[in-house]
């Protein structure tokens, strides 16, 4: 018997090792992906004075060019940490969703959430246009309102079946799109090519100014969610079970509520709504790390960043000279994860 | 040291009433959960039993009445210092996300932690696991997926999750209800042997009037909501009184072994002509 306690105590060092080997190894990536992407693009940088400027943090050209320079750190960097900062607030947004709904198929963008927040970016773009820090503060007001009608809808007497969730998302999606469809033609017609680009997740047009706050949003919004993790854990196990096990589930759920709906409301403000990043990234974390949620919702965070630099890359690279919005590679991969979940669920 | 963990706690439930739905589904229900008892609550389908258990843990709130643990008001204290005291086991377990049953068992340590987000199981933790994993004879599928397991496997999961809590109050929702015989006796063994060792004190909503009639130190007979009979098994099980609430026609003799009553339905359609 005494063996069966040393191999439990040792598994519990093994899951902790787990997380901290698996996040360095994310976090490593995601560094070398932040490098490698800034090289790739439709104009070509000289690799070793790109690396050594870059080493440098902009201080020193390296040779660069004045263009070649203007390219690497006002074009392609911003637009990679955007990418990195939108992947991980999204993946963590749909890791928390999953455990606060109990459904491994709940997604921002699939129930309606990135809608909510589009709605109220579009609010903030056709009457505060010039204003842009009511952006993110909408888009966040969107994001709480659809997640509350998405929870109340879903949540029968019987809790919230995995069918009724996915009808709910239904029914609150495509009533935010009749309402962006609405807000459009308030838009005049020069605004609507880019418009329609932003609605499916684009990182191009955004705002070097909302940079930082939507890389503080998913660096702090991961973090509460992780400091919450036990909780989730427990809550995904359903919310009477995690009441009688001490779990103070009303606050843990305004806490999900509020962080998730910040989460995907900064990232939709400043890129559209990227699709799928929610579920494919957090179902991998699971698959390869296990459900529980002090390894995966860390792992999910940086693997989202480096999900959503990589399909950007892709985005801007495949038909250069000309872009497709990133959107559309993330759900060329998310959508056939879908169905698989859903067939097996 | 850990000063809320005692080796009994006294649970009391005053004049308790509890609506929902325009509906009074447990009406001025007082009883005593005291230290080594196992008290069993009886009584057809809707007559409130669940919802009794439900508000006892808090859970559900009551709308008159008192619930009061080691003296206190259940409603003063906070969520963890209750699920220290009194654990839950329930039904059936919802599975939705792949958990290892040593996963889902630490998950009765939840509320030992200091820190109630993140951090990690302490040794201790691991150990009382260990323990519970082995008495519940789970220790070989600590590894295993909890939705690979047989639903008698998953109910003695559910068990295990309750005895790792170290809670002195144990509630129990139709704990034998997906067990075959064996098992049955093994759980309600262990229950018994909390009560009696460690002056645990358990609640057992049972439809098996038999079981209730030869395992329970006492028994509540509700029905409507309502406190019909409570006392002990010979003093509540009386023939009048289950037919009265049954609404069949019972017989009750001594059981062979124990000497406690047994109860036996006698239905028009057993009587073979």
């Amino acid at each position: 018997m005494i063996t069966t306690a040393s191999s439990i105590t040792g598994q519990n060092r093994v899951t902790l090792r787990k997380t901290l080997v698996s996040c360095a190894v994310l976090a490593l990536a995601l560094l070398l992906a932040i490098v490698v992407m800034s090289l790739i693009g439709s104009e070509p940088l000289p690799a070793r004075a790109s690396l050594c400027a870059l080493a440098s943090f902009g201080t020193t050209t390296c040779g660069l060019s004045r263009d070649q320079f203007d390219i690497l750190f006002q074009l392609r960097l911003p637009r990679i940490l955007l990418a990195a900062a939108v992947g991980g607030s999204l993946a963590t947004a749909g890791a928390g969703y999953q455990a606060l709904l109990r459904n491994p198929l709940a997604e921002p963008y699939l129930l309606g959430i990135s809608n909510g927040a589009a709605v109220g970016t579009m609010i903030a773009l056709v009457f505060f246009g010039t204003n842009e820090w009511t952006r993110p503060l909408l888009a966040f007001t969107g994001a709480l309102l659809a997640t509350l009608a998405v929870y109340r809808l879903a949540r029968g007497r019987a809790g919230a079946t995995p069918e009724r969730l996915i009808l709910a998302g239904v029914i609150v999606t495509t009533f935010l799109s009749s309402v962006i469809v609405f807000v459009t033609t308030l838009m005049d017609a020069t605004r609507i090519r880019s418009f329609t680009f932003w609605l499916l997740g684009d990182l191009s047009g955004s705002s070097k100014k909302l940079l930082p706050v939507t890389i503080a949003v998913a660096v702090v919004g991961t973090l509460a969610l992780t400091l919450h993790a036990r909780s989730l854990n427990l809550l995904m196990l359903g919310e009477r079970d995690a009441f009688d096990l001490g779990v103070e589930v009303g606050r843990v759920r305004i806490v999900v509520f509020v962080v998730a709906s910040l989460l995907v409301g900064s990232s939709v403000a400043a890129s559209g709504s990227v699709g799928y990043v929610g579920l494919v990234v957090p179902h991998l974390a699971r698959l390869s790390l296990g459900s529980d949620n002090r390894i995966s919702i860390p792992a999910a965070a940086l693997g989202g960043a480096l999900f959503v630099i990589v399909a950007d890359t892709v985005a801007r690279t495949i038909i250069a000279p000309r872009e497709l919005p990133v959107g559309a590679i993330t759900a060329l991969i998310g959508a056939p994860l879908f169905i698989y979940l859903l067939r097996r669920s | 040291m850990r000063q809320d963990l005692q080796n009994f706690s006294r649970l009391e439930v005053r004049d308790l009433t509890v609506s929902y739905d325009h509906r009074i589904a447990v009406a001025n229900v007082s009883l005593t959960l005291k230290p080594g008892e196992v008290t069993s609550i009886i009584g057809p389908n809707g007559a409130g039993k669940s919802t009794l258990l439900r508000t006892l843990n808090g859970q559900i709130r009551p709308s008159s009445g008192a619930i009061l643990l080691n003296g206190q008001p259940l409603e003063r204290l906070n969520r963890r210092s209750i699920s220290r005291q009194i654990a839950v086991v329930a039904q059936e377990a919802e599975l939705r996300f792949p958990v290892t049953v040593l996963e889902f068992v630490l998950g009765g340590r939840f509320a030992w932690a200091s820190n109630a987000g993140w951090g990690w199981e302490t040794e201790r933790d691991l150990q009382v696991a260990n323990a519970v994993l082995r008495e519940t004879e789970l220790s070989e599928l600590s590894g295993r997926l909890m939705n690979e397991l047989s639903g008698g496997e998953r109910q003695r999961a559910l068990m295990a999750r309750a005895l790792a809590t170290e809670a002195p109050i144990l509630l129990l929702d139709e704990p034998t209800a997906n067990l075959d015989l064996s098992h049955q006796a093994a759980l309600l063994a262990l229950v018994r042997n909390r009560c009696d060792r460690q002056q645990a004190s358990a609640l057992v909503v049972t439809h098996d009037i038999n079981l209730a009639a030869q395992f329970a130190d006492n028994i509540l007979l509700m029905k409507e909501g309502k406190t019909v009979q409570s006392g002990r098994p010979d003093e509540v099980l009386k023939p009048q009184t289950l037919r009265d609430v049954f609404e069949i026609e019972v017989l009750v003799d001594a059981h062979p072994v124990t000497g406690g009553p047994r109860v036996t339905p006698v239905h028009d359609t057993y009587r073979r002509s």
